[in-house]
């Protein structure tokens, strides 16, 4: 590969995990955290954040041991690979941010079973090179807290009146507003993902109707390539061009 | 969906030619029953059948429960005129069915909330619970209901402050638990007022003997069956009288059917067309589902009232009842025996 186009393929995962296949919005994963923990705007970046480092570490780790982990006990090596850096992280949020890690509670370590973290382990990190793989982390990652951020605003917003945690409950109050508790409770959370999904449709079917080629691709494809029976897609969930084979094979 | 069937190709006899010949695709085998029903006509009688509820809540509760009601069915007429003008479908509320949401919605409304409150539960019932699915008939959840445990669950404390001035603003403030509430904590209650309407609640559902009238009516005239309205009813007494601790006690047992949401619930928001089984046989074991858990949520829940819960769980689970209540084809036989012949 030319230097130039390796220097373009690093930032292509980059904008593909960050935009193109945002895991909340396109891929549908994670939303477990998605919707539990998005109650303020403070704890989706966080769990965004935390999710972003160790989703980050496992990749470069995994990439790197790619030829060395054998094909059929990959899974285990993988979850063992995310469970070190999901304890390191833990172990690092109760040390010195224990407000947010009692905010997250159960969900820190729930991180081991997020889907994003295996999905992109499985997908990306084992087919491909270190840098490509700390990027797509990255982008990912980002991905993941941008969305997961949205969400939070919107329901503090909405749910308490206020926004990373600086309220202006008391000036609306004051003229007879009343926060809309059920946004910072379970069917709230819903209706939030819901309604920015439907907006990122909105912003989809706009670029389609311009003539542009979608910068956000259509939720269609179910990102199992092995159970996938479409013809004439070998695109293992991203290819620019064709540039950027897979490298792993998968029966 | 018999009827249905033959009102459309009734209906679309007038219109252009190739809408007649779908519409003639879908008719129904014979024998065919010749009706004038039709979504505004039922409406419209359901809505009658509410008036003398809607009559005595205003009697009862002044002034401010007609300015509830009246805003109520304004914003949901203009919500679904104006979802049906932005998304460019067809404006449907000719049918009449969002007068009725917003009626049913202003009645399930206690009388101290703010003004804003039915615009928002209007909002929430025709654009999230009816027209983001489809609008009418393909709405899985009672829109008014729906939105009404939006507004509970949103503003807790508005909806249950139940303070009221019987007879509009003259009179003194009158609050107080509701007579569900008083049952549950083992406090007095008197059994003819809850009848009459005199007391605390929401604006449409204090008065027992009104909305009896309405269902009634709704009864005779065939609008709705009696079946799941009796079983609603009987399934909650009988759960009541076995899990209470108070047994037969007839003034108990009539305080359960006349306090709370029950009457409403039972004759005019379980019975909603769209969202209750269609056969008699899923209607009853609807029936029995809503009363034993109105049972529970009323004897085991943290709140006094659990109808309203209640039917939309009830709701969510119509398309099973639908489904183990499958009417068998008319000389249709189980497989097995068939073999024995």
């Amino acid at each position: 590969m030319e230097t130039n186009q390796k220097k373009e393929s690093l930032w292509t995962p980059f904008i593909n995990g960050l935009v193109k296949e945002n895991p909340t919005f396109v891929l549908m994963l994670g939303m477990c955290p998605t919707l539990a923990v998005t109650t303020s705007a403070i704890n989706g970046l966080g769990m965004g954040l935390t999710t972003t480092v160790v989703l980050m570490l496992s990749n470069i780790i995994i990439s790197a041991l790619r030829n060395i982990i054998p094909d059929k006990v990959r899974i285990p090596a993988f979850i063992v690979i995310i469970a070190s850096f999901v304890t390191i992280v833990g172990q690092f949020l109760e040390a010195y941010l224990p407000a947010l890690n009692s905010a997250l509670g159960m969900f820190i370590p729930l991180i081991v079973v997020n889907c994003i973290i295996l999905g992109r382990a499985e997908a990306f990190a084992s087919k491909h090179g270190v840098m490509a793989s700390a990027m797509d982390g990255l982008g990912m990652g980002l991905g993941f807290s941008v969305a997961l951020t949205l969400i939070g605003c919107v329901r503090e917003i909405l749910g308490s009146f206020s926004v990373f945690g600086i309220s202006f409950k008391e000036p609306l109050e004051s003229i007879g507003m009343t926060p809309i508790a059920i946004f910072v409770m379970a069917p709230g959370a819903f209706f939030v993902l819901a309604g920015l999904n439907a907006l990122m449709s909105v912003i989809r079917d706009k670029q389609l109707a311009a003539g542009k080629e979608s910068k956000i691709r259509a939720g269609s494809c179910s990102h199992d390539c092995a159970s996938c029976g479409e013809d004439g897609c070998a695109h293992r969930f991203y290819d620019e061009k064709g540039q950027d084979k897979p490298v792993g094979k998968k029966d | 969906m018999a009827n249905e069937n033959n009102k459309t190709s009734e209906t679309n006899e007038n219109t252009a030619k190739s809408e007649n010949k779908k519409a003639l695709r879908s008719v129904s085998a014979t024998p065919h029953i010749r009706d004038h029903s039709s979504t505004a006509r039922i409406m419209s009688l359901v809505i009658v059948a509410l008036m003398p509820a809607t009559l005595d809540g205003i009697r009862v509760f002044g002034p401010k429960a007609l300015a509830i009601i009246l805003i109520s069915i304004v914003s949901c007429i203009v919500f679904e005129w104006g979802f049906e003008k932005i998304t460019k479908q067809k404006v449907t509320i000719g049918d009449r069915s969002a007068v009725l949401t917003g009626l049913l919605l202003a009645l399930n409304l206690p009388v101290s909330v703010p003004l804003w409150m039915p615009v928002l539960g209007g909002f929430f019932a025709i654009v999230v619970v009816k027209m983001l699915f489809g609008g009418l008939g393909k709405n899985f959840m009672n829109p008014a209901l729906g939105a009404r445990c939006f507004l509970m669950l949103s503003f807790s404390k508005l909806m249950t402050d139940f303070s009221y001035r019987p007879g509009g603003n003259g009179a003194d403030v009158v609050s107080g638990p509701t007579a569900l509430a008083s049952l549950k904590n083992g406090e007095a209650y008197d059994l003819k007022q809850m009848f009459l309407g005199y007391e605390a609640g929401t604006i449409g559902e204090t008065s027992a003997l009104s909305l009896l009238l309405g269902g009634c009516f709704l009864i005779a005239i065939g609008v709705i069956g009696w079946e799941l309205t009796y079983t609603y009813i009987l399934s909650l007494l009988v759960f009541v009288a076995i899990f209470s601790g108070h047994g037969l006690d007839i003034n108990y047992l009539s305080a359960h059917v006349y306090g709370g949401g029950l009457m409403l619930g039972a004759f005019f928001m379980a019975t909603d067309y769209v969202t209750r089984p269609i056969t008699k046989k899923g209607q009853i074991l609807y029936g029995i589902f809503l009363g034993v858990l109105t049972g529970i949520f009323r004897l085991y829940g943290p709140g006094a009232e659990g109808v309203s819960y209640a039917i939309i769980i009830g709701n969510l689970i119509v398309p099973l009842i639908e489904r183990v209540t499958l009417p068998k084809h008319f000389g249709y036989q189980k497989p097995a025996k068939a073999a024995k012949n």
